[in-house]
């Protein structure tokens, strides 16, 4: 660990986060609009690297966690009107609980079957939201009466900012003791267990924090937008994204899902004037990359270095 | 009355789910394939039946040979240029090998299903039934084409299982399920083996995808809840497990039927969700499934 205040990756991480934070003294709205999303993006991507690179859990549904979170800090503060930092906290913790739900399973059934019962979770959150339109807003989406602010710039750096303390939080724990246990139990459970480690402790602390994460993402992003729907925040296209994040930046490297999340949103703007072909061109590219470089973008740049 | 619409449409429906989720169970049962781009395979095969039946005017057989065609390619295409590379490649470590088909093959899915949106639209498109006609089945006003889409499900399942149990390249598809090292023990090409199920593979979603599109339409919006659905059905029977899925199949076709009848047509995937939730807590390997 103290090895990593001295590494390359980290004066290359702190080079960009300078970078970044003087955005917004010299670009316009709109990229600090899309980045905002990005950064939001990236904290969903990080948080899924964590269950699935180090935990082992190929989770299908992180939009349930996202989603849970989201709605529940929208519904809160669209018919209680309480105040949107209290929202955002009890969306996370609402997150936390839809973690340990989404735990159960886990410990009893692995690979595909854990798979499908967590793409089963968003199903049934999305029914769930249609079926009480009452209260969620529908297929419409739930309107949010407060925002954190309508500054482009500070909406930026709120986001920037959360996106880097839990990017160190999140690496810091993916190399500590705990994450290398995380690690091992991922790889192979009964040699883990042989070893004397609790894993039943140890991935019910991983579904924790990659919930409360993606709760909290999911909360800001909601009063970000003012609005939270099914489309943005729910859909199995969402949850798609996160993982092709995570994986095109780099599994197991979490601080290359980030970059992953940042690439693809930034690209599918790029790719705008294509019209309908955005979406092919960018999952064409993913595929590429998951073929040639399974490393994928931060893999490949670490690789080299340590061959260096 | 309705008891008998319920009967007939649910089985009709069913007979169509288990021809879908057939070939799904059967490349994961011999290569551990999960295939995520099976939806989007599915809705090329009816867009291709429909563009060739409606567009190009070459009459309904013909659209559907031209669909199921369609659907053989896709699945060899699959294979070649997403499923083998991922098997072959010596950087993907081996206990990773399966997400990265998974990734894998659902971008290829999102790439065909894009491809398709950009050429023909997202507009929901039906095809050309091959029978017209209604008839009048047990007092319910039945269109005969659902009769027809049941009889060929039921068809095509009886001529694989006959492919499968009674000839030469069955029984070696068979031994490789249950022992792909044991196969190539005895002088049986591996690769050969996955290419003669990645064909069959195909041969059945292009059918399924081509009744599909003569019995409900589809657009390119329907492949994802496809590829869930036919998921589902798997897991549910059991992966791997042929038989398991053909019971999940009717086991979900029913319960949708029912719903969507008696309670409302909104909720009617509901039940089937829940019922694999419950399923996969006390028995997480499915009905027929082994561990």
């Amino acid at each position: 660990m103290a090895g990593f205040f001295t590494s390359r990756l980290f004066f290359v991480s702190l080079a960009l986060v300078i970078v970044a934070a003087t955005l917004p003294l010299y670009v316009s709205g709109y990229v600090l609009g899309l980045l905002t999303v990005a950064f939001y993006f990236g904290v969903f991507a990080m948080a899924w690297d964590l269950l699935f690179g180090f935990a082992g859990e190929v989770n299908f549904g992180p939009t349930f966690l996202i989603g849970v979170g989201a709605y529940t800090a929208g519904i809160l503060n669209a018919q209680f009107g309480w105040s949107v930092y209290l929202c955002i906290v009890l969306g996370a913790l609402a997150s936390v609980i839809a973690g340990l739900v989404l735990a159960l399973p886990a410990l009893r059934v692995r690979g595909p079957y854990f798979g499908l019962t967590t793409l089963v979770a968003v199903l049934m959150l999305q029914n769930f939201i249609v079926v009480f339109a009452d209260l969620t807003g529908g297929e419409i989406g739930l309107t949010i009466p407060d925002v954190i602010t309508i500054n482009a710039g500070a909406n930026y750096w709120i986001a920037l900012g959360f996106m880097t303390i839990s990017a160190a939080i999140l690496y810091g724990l993916s190399q500590s003791p705990v994450g290398l246990v995380l690690q091992a139990s991922g790889q192979d459970p009964v040699q883990a267990g042989a070893l004397g480690f609790n894993i039943v402790k140890h991935k019910l602390a991983a579904f924790i924090v990659s919930a409360f994460f993606s709760g909290l993402s999911g909360a800001l992003l909601v009063f970000y937008f003012g609005t939270a729907s099914v489309g943005t925040v729910v859909d199995v296209a969402v949850g798609v994204n996160v993982i092709v994040s995570a994986v095109l930046g780099g599994r197991r490297t979490v601080l290359g899902a980030a970059l992953g999340a940042i690439f693809l949103i930034v690209a599918g703007e790029f790719l705008r004037p294509t019209g309908e072909l955005a979406t092919f061109i960018v999952s064409a590219v993913a595929l590429l990359v998951v073929l040639f470089f399974p490393g994928g973008f931060l893999g490949a740049a670490l690789s080299r270095e340590a061959r260096s | 009355m309705r008891a008998f619409q319920i009967l007939i449409d649910g089985f009709a429906i069913s007979a169509l789910y288990a021809l879908g989720a057939t070939g799904f169970t059967l490349i994961f049962g011999v290569s551990g394939v999960l295939n995520l781009s099976h939806g989007a395979i599915m809705v090329a095969a009816a867009v291709a039946a429909w563009a060739a039946a409606s567009v190009l005017g070459v009459g309904t057989y013909a659209g559907a040979l031209i669909g199921v065609g369609v659907a053989l390619l896709a699945a060899f295409a699959t294979y070649f240029a997403v499923v083998k590379p991922i098997q072959d490649s010596r950087r993907i470590p081996n206990e990773e090998r399966e997400i990265f088909v998974l990734t894998g093959t659902l971008l290829w899915g999102i790439m065909i299903q894009e491809l398709i949106a950009y050429f023909f639209t997202n507009n929901a498109k039906t095809v050309l039934p091959i029978v017209e006609g209604v008839v009048d089945v047990l007092g319910v006003r039945t269109p005969k084409n659902e009769i027809f889409t049941a009889i060929v499900c039921c068809l095509v399942i009886a001529l694989l299982w006959l492919l499968v149990n009674r000839t030469r390249t069955g029984k070696a598809v068979l031994a490789a399920s249950m022992n792909p090292r044991g196969v190539t023990l005895l002088g049986l090409e591996l690769t050969n083996i996955y290419i003669v199920v990645w064909g069959i593979y195909g041969i059945l979603a292009g059918i399924a995808g081509v009744l599909l599109g003569m019995f409900l339409g589809v657009s390119s919006y329907s492949v994802g809840p496809l590829t869930a659905s036919a998921f589902s059905i798997v897991v549910l029977g059991g992966l791997g497990s042929v038989s398991g899925s053909l019971i999940a199949a009717f086991v979900v076709g029913y319960l949708e039927t029912l719903t969507a009848y008696l309670v409302s047509p909104a909720y009617r995937t509901i039940p089937a969700l829940l019922l694999l939730v419950f399923v996969m807590y006390i028995r997480p390997q499915g009905l027929l499934g082994r561990r």
